[in-house]
């Protein structure tokens, strides 16, 4: 935590922090909380946008009076950089202001996105407290619900770029294929993501643990083809033997379990993922933007087994372990779009068949029994 | 007659305070195995500049001497009285980006203050696991001390820097002052311990993660006492 304080960096306002001051680890995580203010922002943006014409009253009559009174607080509250904290506090009221002048006057979107888009915003709101409260509590537990919301965050923002686009009305995917086979589809790739997520808050505990790597080598584990030992000499003699400028905490019996569920997991998913690519290829085809979609999952989750293997065998270089988080979330984001993509087909094939059902003269609308001898 | 009691009470007053007052316990700690190398710190641009030329800042794991004699070790009594809490303050320094000294001891309630000597920036982030509560406070170059204390003992509270994260100095906390930290040459000398029998530790920060270290028993009398420790990592 090189930023000591939240929501200030070092006591000024974040986005008046100069610029020489950003070293070391500073430069990390102020640029993290910058980052984060611009994705909360547009999250903001987007939630306003989602209102079409409305947006206008959203800006002069809701983030107008907020601003003005955030104003109003610091201005009576902050002990100092008071006028920092007003002008952007008071400058978010004025562009608000001036926005709604010229903010679009379009229609509104769907009920289902601006649904979408307000679970966004409480998301990356209740994101940016987090953070701030990971700061301020000084609780690595915190960083790892941190660290998983904003997986989930990433997902609901891959949902809502899918609904928002023009293929979501006419998505044709599979809707003429035998739904059945897509809605197995859908639920398989569900169950791989709930998979990643696990994997993913596995690696959130490893890494909110700063106890750096807890075993090391690779395919053996301290010599060890399945499972190292845990007892306290072994781990004892883990923590005398390892030298690390970065002196992380000790690693204990819980980082190695940790750890190691982590790998077991990984070539659980892998096999699975195969598994699941072989089955979609032979049931949808190579054609098929879903079975096209599953080669290129599994090819994320190779690299990202790789990049599992590199990072063990760097001793958990920053690099290589930040694009191991990197393509940890993108094999997530991937995955979650093709599970919706999938139920969209579903649905959109049982909808077509109960229209055809609709439309159909009831006399020639099978009977049960005719459905049935028919097969 | 009245003078002789008097002269016979004085002496065993005197004897009795020099009873109390005990001697010193000495001795050494000696390491006994190789261990691995220590790492040349990766330090930015403006660390760089204040080193002085010649010399390649590395990692303390184990700092040793020829005669394999371990700096660095903290040595206590245990199970002994609290005593009164000194006035004076433990002083960290921030200088080269790296604390001096890299262990200290201290009692509890005892204020530490963290000095920043360098001209950079630097953040004091202590991060205690059982003495109490954990503070990230930034500290400009050359600025105020920033004073710390706490309440409950703990052998080692890490004291670091988030910025330069090869920055860590290290307090061992008890509720009293019979302890020492191991000089470079090993050796160490806690002063003034009343004449008796005693448990003593020496906890080496990198061989005993946990803050147990190894126990001996060291007997004084007023000619002090002496007890050595061999640290073995060939185990």
């Amino acid at each position: 935590m090189s930023v000591p304080d939240w929501p200030n960096t070092y006591g000024y306002n974040m986005f008046y922090f100069p610029l020489s001051q950003w070293v070391g680890g500073i430069f990390w995580e102020h640029s993290h909380r910058l980052m984060a203010s611009l994705v909360g922002l547009m999250t903001l943006i987007l939630t306003i946008w989602s209102h079409g014409r409305s947006g206008r009253s959203l800006l002069r009559y809701v983030i107008l009076p907020l601003s003005i009174l955030l104003t109003f607080l610091v201005l009576i509250n902050a002990e100092n950089n008071t006028l920092q904290h007003a002008s952007i506090t008071g400058g978010t009221g004025f562009i608000a202001l001036f926005a709604s002048f010229f903010w679009p006057r379009m229609k509104p979107a769907s009920k289902l996105m601006r649904k979408l888009c307000w679970i966004a915003l409480i998301m990356v709101i209740g994101q940016g407290l987090l953070g701030g409260l990971r700061v301020t509590l000084y609780k690595d537990e915190i960083g790892i619900i941190h660290a998983t919301l904003a997986q989930l965050f990433l997902v609901l923002l891959v949902a809502i770029v899918f609904v928002s686009s023009k293929r979501w009305i006419g998505w044709k995917a599979a809707s003429k294929d035998n739904h059945t086979v897509t809605n197995r589809f859908s639920w398989m790739m569900a169950a791989l993501c709930v998979f990643v997520v696990c994997q993913l808050i596995l690696g959130a505990f490893m890494r909110h643990e700063h106890a750096g790597l807890a075993v090391t080598g690779f395919p053996l584990a301290y010599d060890q083809y399945l499972w190292p030992p845990t007892h306290a000499e072994f781990v004892n003699q883990l923590n005398v033997d390892r030298m690390d400028h970065r002196d992380f905490n000790p690693v204990t019996a819980l980082h190695v379990h940790v750890h190691m569920l982590h790998r077991s997991m990984a070539l659980i998913l892998f096999i699975a993922g195969s598994l699941f690519v072989g089955w979609t290829l032979k049931y949808l085809g190579r054609q098929h933007l879903l079975g096209r979609l599953s080669i290129l999952w599994f090819s994320l989750l190779c690299l990202q087994a790789f990049l599992g293997v590199a990072t063990v065998w760097s001793n958990k270089a920053a690099d290589i372990a930040t694009i191991h988080v990197l393509i940890g979330a993108l094999t997530l984001a991937l995955g979650s779009f093709m599970v919706i993509a999938a139920r969209r087909s579903v649905f959109l094939a049982k909808e077509a068949s109960a229209m055809r059902h609709r439309e159909m003269p009831s006399d020639l609308i099978p009977t049960p029994e005719v459905a049935v001898a028919k097969g | 007659m009245i003078n002789k009691i008097t002269l016979l009470a004085s002496l065993a007053l005197v004897l009795g305070l020099h009873s109390a007052e005990g001697g010193d316990i000495t001795g050494k700690v000696t390491l006994k195995g190789a261990p691995k190398a220590e790492i040349k710190l990766p330090l930015d641009p403006l660390c760089k500049r204040t080193v002085k030329s010649g010399v390649t800042p590395t990692t303390r794991f184990y700092a040793t001497d020829a005669s394999n004699g371990l700096a660095d070790v903290f040595v206590y009594l245990k199970k002994v009285d609290a005593t009164p809490t000194p006035t004076t303050s433990v002083v960290l320094d921030q200088k080269s980006c790296e604390y001096s000294p890299y262990v200290v001891g201290a009692q509890v309630g005892q204020t530490i203050s963290v000095k920043n000597s360098d001209p950079i920036l630097h953040n004091v982030h202590p991060t205690p696991k059982k003495a109490g509560k954990e503070f990230n406070k930034a500290q400009l170059p050359n600025g105020p001390e920033l004073k710390f204390s706490w309440n409950k003992p703990e052998v080692f509270l890490r004291f670091k820097c988030d910025v330069h994260p090869w920055m860590f100095a290290y307090v061992a906390l008890i509720e009293h002052s019979h302890f020492a930290v191991t000089k470079e040459d090993g050796t160490f000398t806690i002063k003034n311990v009343p004449a008796g029998e005693y448990e003593i530790e020496a906890v080496h920060r990198k061989t005993h993660p946990k803050g147990v270290g190894l126990v001996s028993k060291v007997s004084v009398t007023d000619a002090g006492g002496s007890v050595d420790f061999t640290v073995d990592i060939t185990k």
